[in-house]
């Protein structure tokens, strides 16, 4: 083998093992990182796991936000309208456009006792804007869809 | 009236890019000197006509012409002036506008030095862009169309424009990382010519590295004034959210940081021809991808596309078009481009290539962040979110080990480098790092391992170019442009790479209910709250919370951030920031809880500022590079000399010292 010849295989092999270290990281990451989203009947039916990080949404329940009075401590039900409901708790600042009937998503963990612990809050970017997931469960009872998707730029 | 006339304009301006593109590739391959000349013409009636255009939108934003709908959708009467104007980028149809303008406007600059190519290299890089051109400006035309009228019903007044964008930021970051965006056309443009030329050179790497620079800082400058605006104006104090609409103008972003430093490998040492070609390629591709990502509303949803699928459809086949078409010219022409040009581990090419290689991985992992959860919904119809632990989990490691690459690379000479020209970088220059990160982590209690060994790098890096400028200044050795260009760039990372270590592990983020005249300690400071006054607006009304902010007694401050009610009902949250070299304080007000008592956030945050300082360092350096003195000369010369005959006088021309600038 003369010597350019085996440069190049050199750089060949350096590249499958640069590749497929990346696409085994890649997967291994993904694996570890991702976190699914559950409406509320799959974490009332107990389908959501317990113990790691998962993306829930719902309508907040109309007079469910019970805030403490000596902490930041805030929870609050949500539901799809449907008749399946679970409880979040949280501690922190709920975002501006975070209201009573309106559709929201949280991240973070369900506990042993079926209470969401959220980490965080999402709602909706601004007035036009309503999150796919949400979207998707509002069609399916039947709401009214909201206004055409916000193009963000 | 006026609308028409922007539209009638758009209109004239595709047409007038479907004869440049007809005119410049006939005219390259006959070598007609009329139709190339009359491309030149062709193109500057592009750009007149496409600031035609684009002035009669900002004209009816201004004059509140509510009968074109996508004025009543994004301006109202009271909105501020400059803010109407702004507003004309505030929506998907302007914003694509002023695309086109962009576009239109980097072919006109390239057309004013149209001297410095050989005509009918020039007149086939001419039609590319027009071809693109046509392509955007039929997709404005037929599928998001800004000129579109509400008649006869007409709204009285508009809707409003996203408080959020009703700010100095948004009226900065969308222009110049569209400058960025479209500026890489214009490598992409040269390396389609020149793969049609058959010349793939080292002459077209000159012509394409001055413009691929100048792209690659506008896009850095959008991106981190994106970032800035993030920071202060979504009211959380959150730089970087790894969103899907940032991964959309970070991923061009790393392809045309690789592609800027492969193509100083070719134009220097006439090698890694096909991937500099290709590197072109994917960085305009990424573009439009982002273009596609932002814009189709697969974002919010794979349904949404379905849903209103013109627009998505459209940008997506321009797409598969651009892709398809570019990479089967690659395969065509590129691969008997092979030379061999060897090189040894320690030298720039090699570093250059691990560079490459970060770079590549890097935008990998971004990109399939970004794409995965949208294959995933669209072949199984369950949703997942991918977060911040899985883009760190591959970008503290693949940064640090770029800043390692960094810091050894002034003193790398092309082709190969004797090991004791490395000794003092990797020695005691080392050391001197070592021994600062070291002490960084035993004075800060807080501090992680992997956070002291970032500052580490960083230092390494600066002192390694500081250490270089000395030893150049020192010998008398000349320092062209392009090479301080380099050294500040280089700076400008580890300066990022600081801020960014520091920031984001040792800032301080209480989320707390305070109470008027309650007392905080955040971080060295004492925070007091003394209430909430009502604050009148142009186009809002807002409650503004006061806050005094005392520092051991010896300085104290006000901070008095916002909570915003718009006239249009949208709620906003308005930080208020002491920002400081050294550590930014920040409070924004949640909502308002019994009592008179509010929910604050309080934010103290350490070198906050030098994530974005970095990141201008580095656009200023790209830009100053392309100030270098020998692409003008040189431009000249090769109108004469072939490419080969150039690279042999350069090649013995960098002689022993070697250390030629690689920006």
């Amino acid at each position: 083998m003369n010597r350019k010849r085996k440069s190049r295989l050199y750089l060949a092999l350096f590249l499958v093992v640069a590749v497929g270290g990346t696409t085994a990281a890649l997967m291994l990451a993904l694996d570890e990182n991702i976190n699914m989203f559950y409406a509320p009947d799959a974490v009332a039916s107990g389908e959501a796991p317990t113990g790691r990080v998962i993306r829930a949404g719902g309508m907040v329940e109309e007079g469910s936000v019970v805030r403490a009075s000596d902490s930041l401590d805030v929870s609050f039900v949500l539901s799809d309208r449907a008749g399946s409901q679970f409880s979040v708790s949280y501690a922190g600042i709920l975002p501006d456009l975070f209201r009573e009937g309106q559709g929201i998503i949280v991240e973070g963990q369900l506990t042993a006792d079926g209470i969401f612990a959220a980490h965080e809050v999402l709602a909706k970017h601004d007035e036009n804007y309503m999150s796919p997931e949400l979207l998707e469960m509002a069609d399916e009872s039947g709401q009214d869809r909201q206004r055409e998707i916000n193009f963000g730029s | 009236m006026v609308p028409e006339l922007g539209h009638l304009s758009l209109a004239f301006a595709g047409t007038l890019s479907l004869a440049a593109c007809l005119t410049g590739f006939v005219g390259a391959r006959l070598d007609h000197r009329q139709l190339q000349g009359s491309t030149v013409s062709l193109t500057v009636g592009q750009f007149v006509f496409a600031l035609l255009a684009f002035a009669s939108l900002v004209w009816s934003f201004v004059s509140d012409d509510f009968s074109v709908a996508y004025v009543a959708d994004h301006s109202n009467t009271i909105l501020p002036w400059h803010f109407k104007a702004s507003a004309a980028w505030g929506g998907h149809e302007g914003s694509f506008l002023l695309w086109i303008l962009f576009m239109s406007t980097w072919m006109v600059v390239l057309a004013s030095r149209r001297k410095h190519y050989p005509a009918s290299l020039f007149s086939n890089v001419m039609a590319v862009m027009s071809l693109l051109n046509l392509g955007f400006i039929c997709f404005a035309l037929f599928t998001s169309n800004p000129f579109e009228r509400l008649i006869p019903l007409t709204p009285a007044d508009g809707g409003d424009l996203n408080p959020q964008l009703q700010d100095f930021g948004f009226i900065v970051h969308p222009p110049l990382l569209y400058l960025g965006y479209v500026g890489l056309s214009v490598p992409f443009a040269f390396a389609i010519a020149a793969m049609l030329e058959k010349k793939v050179d080292a002459a077209w790497a000159r012509w394409s590295r001055t413009w691929a620079n100048m792209a690659w800082a506008f896009l850095t400058v959008g991106i981190a004034l994106g970032s800035w605006w993030a920071y202060y104006e979504l009211g959380w104090g959150g730089w970087w959210f790894w969103d899907p609409v940032e991964n959309a103008s970070f991923m061009p972003w790393l392809a045309a940081t690789a592609l800027i430093h492969s193509l100083a490998v070719t134009e220097k040492r006439g090698t890694f021809r096909s991937w500099t070609l290709l590197l072109a390629i994917t960085a305009f591709s990424l573009s439009l991808l982002g273009a596609f990502i932002v814009r189709s509303g697969v974002l919010t949803s794979v349904h949404a596309f379905a849903v209103d699928p013109e627009r998505g459809s459209y940008i997506l086949v321009f797409l598969a078009l651009v892709v398809g078409g570019s990479l089967t010219l690659y395969a065509m022409r590129a691969t008997n481009q092979w030379v061999d040009v060897t090189f040894s581990v320690l030298s720039r090419e090699f570093f250059i290539l691990i560079n490459n290689l970060i770079l590549v991985v890097a935008l990998a992992a971004v990109m399939w962040g970004t794409l995965a959860p949208i294959g995933y919904e669209a072949t199984t119809g369950e949703h997942y979110s991918i977060g911040k632990p899985f883009f760190d989990l591959f970008f503290v490691p693949l940064m640090m080990t770029l800043a390692v690459a960094l810091a050894l690379v002034p003193v790398l000479n092309w082709k190969k480098t004797r090991r004791h020209n490395l000794q003092p970088v990797a020695t005691w220059l080392a050391g001197a790092a070592f021994v600062i990160g070291l002490g960084s982590w035993f004075i800060v209690d807080a501090m992680m391992v992997s956070v002291a060994a970032a500052i580490a790098l960083a230092l390494w890096v600066i002192l390694g170019h500081l250490y270089d400028v000395a030893r150049r200044l020192n010998k008398k050795a000349s320092m062209p442009r392009a090479y301080i260009g380099m050294t500040v760039a280089h700076m400008g990372f580890a300066i990022s790479l600081m801020g960014v270590a520091v920031t984001a592990t040792l800032s301080t983020e209480e989320d707390v209910r305070m109470a008027p005249q309650e007392t905080r300690t955040l971080g060295y400071a004492e925070v007091t709250f003394l209430g909430v006054i009502p604050v009148e607006g142009p186009n809002y009304t807002a409650q503004e919370g006061i806050f005094v902010i005392s520092t051991d007694g010896t300085s104290t401050f006000e901070l008095r951030p916002q909570k915003r009610r718009y006239a249009s009902g949208n709620v906003m949250t308005e930080a208020s920031i002491n920002p400081g070299l050294l550590s930014d304080t920040y409070i924004s007000l949640g909502e308002p809880l019994e009592g008179g008592a509010w929910a604050v956030r309080l934010h103290f945050k350490p070198l906050v500022r030098w994530v974005w300082l970095g990141a201008l360092l580095m656009a200023l350096g790209g830009g100053f590079a392309t100030l270098d003195r020998r692409y003008r000369r040189l431009r000249e010369r090769e109108q004469v000399n072939n490419a080969a005959k150039d690279k042999s006088l350069e090649g013995s021309s960098l002689g022993s010292s070697g250390a030629e600038a690689t920006s």
